[in-house]
């Protein structure tokens, strides 16, 4: 288990990658679902720094990757203001250009490319996302 | 990620390599709009050295997109996307917004 504590701006975006990249590279991960796990982690990074810190400059971004067997456990946990990205609706993706929402998208591709995402919030822990991909695993 | 612009007789290439996320996407959209300010709305992108790009990509090209394809005036062809791009591109839907070509060369021609 590795735990690192980010200041959470999109600057940091190049390095949360790497840190994910990095423990999925040592359990064996596919370069597929390399990509797959860093992209989930840059959405939800993005997602946190966008709208929990919205209008915060010094907010903490905690990442946590636990290996738990084959699988990769990312837990993210911050302390701004709740922002449950699960609850965001899907965006239609047969909408035509003029059309077409961005908003929800990265929680859309977290969905896709992870195997289980859950959020919980309360006020002595703050937020807490949760991402899981199984090696081997359909997500 | 790095940005170089060509320009030709009929349209315009952007060529980006490196990632493209939260961070980096305002460059790429100041890039994009500041061809479609000066009125040229036939944009071909070349991905071929793009390692990584998120939604905040997406959402550039999306954005101009739309300015480009108004009054069919033009649009945004991308070309030698990498597969691991491709891929993310079309789990949001994403691929039906863009004509895709293999060879940045053959993207050019296209207009």
């Amino acid at each position: 288990m590795s735990k690192i504590v980010f200041d959470a701006n999109f600057q940091n975006l190049d390095e949360i990658r790497e840190f994910v990249g990095d423990t999925a590279r040592q359990m064996g991960f596919s370069d597929k679902d390399i990509y797959a796990i860093q992209l989930a982690a840059d959405e939800a990074s993005t997602n946190i720094i966008e709208h929990a810190y919205d209008g915060v400059s010094d907010g903490k971004l905690e990442i946590d990757c636990e290996i738990i067997g084959g699988e990769l456990k990312i837990v993210m946990r911050d302390w701004g203001k709740p922002f449950d990205p699960t609850s965001v609706p899907e965006p239609n993706l047969n909408a035509d250009l003029s059309e077409r929402k961005i908003g929800g998208l990265g929680m859309y591709l977290m969905r896709k490319l992870m195997d289980e995402v859950s959020y919980e919030s309360s006020p002595e822990t703050g937020n807490t996302l949760t991402m899981v991909k199984r090696n081997g695993g359909l997500g | 990620m790095e940005i170089t612009t060509k320009q030709f007789k009929n349209c315009d290439m952007v060529i980006v390599s490196g990632r493209i996320d939260s961070s980096t996407a305002p460059q790429l959209t100041e890039t994009l709009e500041g061809i479609t300010g000066g009125g040229r709305f036939k944009i071909a992108m070349d991905m071929s050295a793009l390692e990584y790009m998120s939604s905040a990509g997406f959402r550039a090209l999306l954005s101009s997109q739309r300015t480009c394809k108004r009054y069919n005036r033009g649009e945004i062809i991308l070309a030698a996307v990498p597969e691991r791009i491709k891929e993310a591109l079309e789990l949001a839907g994403f691929t039906e917004l863009f004509k895709t070509f293999d060879d940045p060369i053959e993207a050019v021609g296209n207009f």
